[in-house]
């Protein structure tokens, strides 16, 4: 299964970013090969329509779960219709590498 | 002036099935003799019949005013009425509405997550695992 998890840098060190559409980072995380992919978010500083065009990237990755700060009202539904499960954590100071050992566990 | 637009209306559970077929009689349920009952219909019987909601508690949970709710609630019963007195098919679709599923609190890790299968109930945690949760029905 693979889990998106929205960070705001490059490496497993970077930080949970609060925000889904803008984030900076897409980190998809296969917890069959406990293989991580670090994808640049294109929508990082589009001015409206981020959300949707973060949904359809993060979609296309076949990702059954999204972690993030908080999830945007265009983005719930949409998530709801495509039957994604969306975790969201207001812990600002947590790692992904913590994340991902709290999901391993 | 154009007129108000229609509020969307919150659907937290779809329907199992699609609709209903009559049997017996007369029953040939052709083309011509179908219902319609909107999913913003059966939601408002599901809300009030079913989980015997008054309308006041149902219309804050589809996100219309208690006015709506009680408007639809008549036309849904209006409709499944027509279908039974008739023996018309009722086939459950279309109507202005978004879907929403219920979100729950984790008291471990203080996650919100949401289940986007409302067939099966959640057991734990997605992330820490943990049995500790309470439902909630928006995100503080």
């Amino acid at each position: 299964m693979k889990i998106a998890i929205t960070s705001t840098g490059n490496s497993l060190g970077s930080n949970l970013d609060q925000r889904f559409g803008r984030c900076s980072y897409f980190v998809i995380y296969d917890t069959e090969t406990g293989g991580t992919e670090f994808l640049p978010n294109p929508n990082k500083d589009a001015l409206e329509g981020a959300g949707p065009s973060s949904v359809q990237l993060v979609a296309s990755r076949n990702v059954q779960k999204i972690i993030s700060g908080e999830f945007g009202i265009k983005i719930k539904s949409l998530l709801d219709t495509l039957k994604i499960q969306m975790i969201a954590l207001k812990d600002a100071d947590k790692k992904i590498e913590e994340i991902i050992e709290m999901l391993n566990n | 002036m154009s007129p108000r637009p229609v509020r969307l209306r919150k659907v937290s559970n779809p329907p199992v099935i699609s609709g209903l077929k009559p049997y017996g009689g007369k029953a040939t349920a052709g083309k011509h003799d179908i219902i319609f009952l909107h999913l913003e219909e059966y939601e408002a019987i599901r809300l009030c019949d079913h989980e015997q909601m008054n309308h006041q508690q149902a219309s804050t949970l589809m996100a219309v005013s208690r006015p709506t709710l009680t408007r639809i609630y008549a036309r849904a019963r209006q409709k499944i009425a027509d279908a039974l007195v008739s023996g018309k098919q009722i086939v459950i679709e279309g109507g202005k509405i978004y879907f929403d599923s219920e979100w729950y609190a984790c008291k471990v890790c203080g996650c919100y997550f949401n289940s986007p299968d409302k067939l099966t109930t959640v057991k734990q945690c997605p992330l820490c695992r943990s049995h500790e949760f309470t439902t909630c029905n928006e995100i503080q």
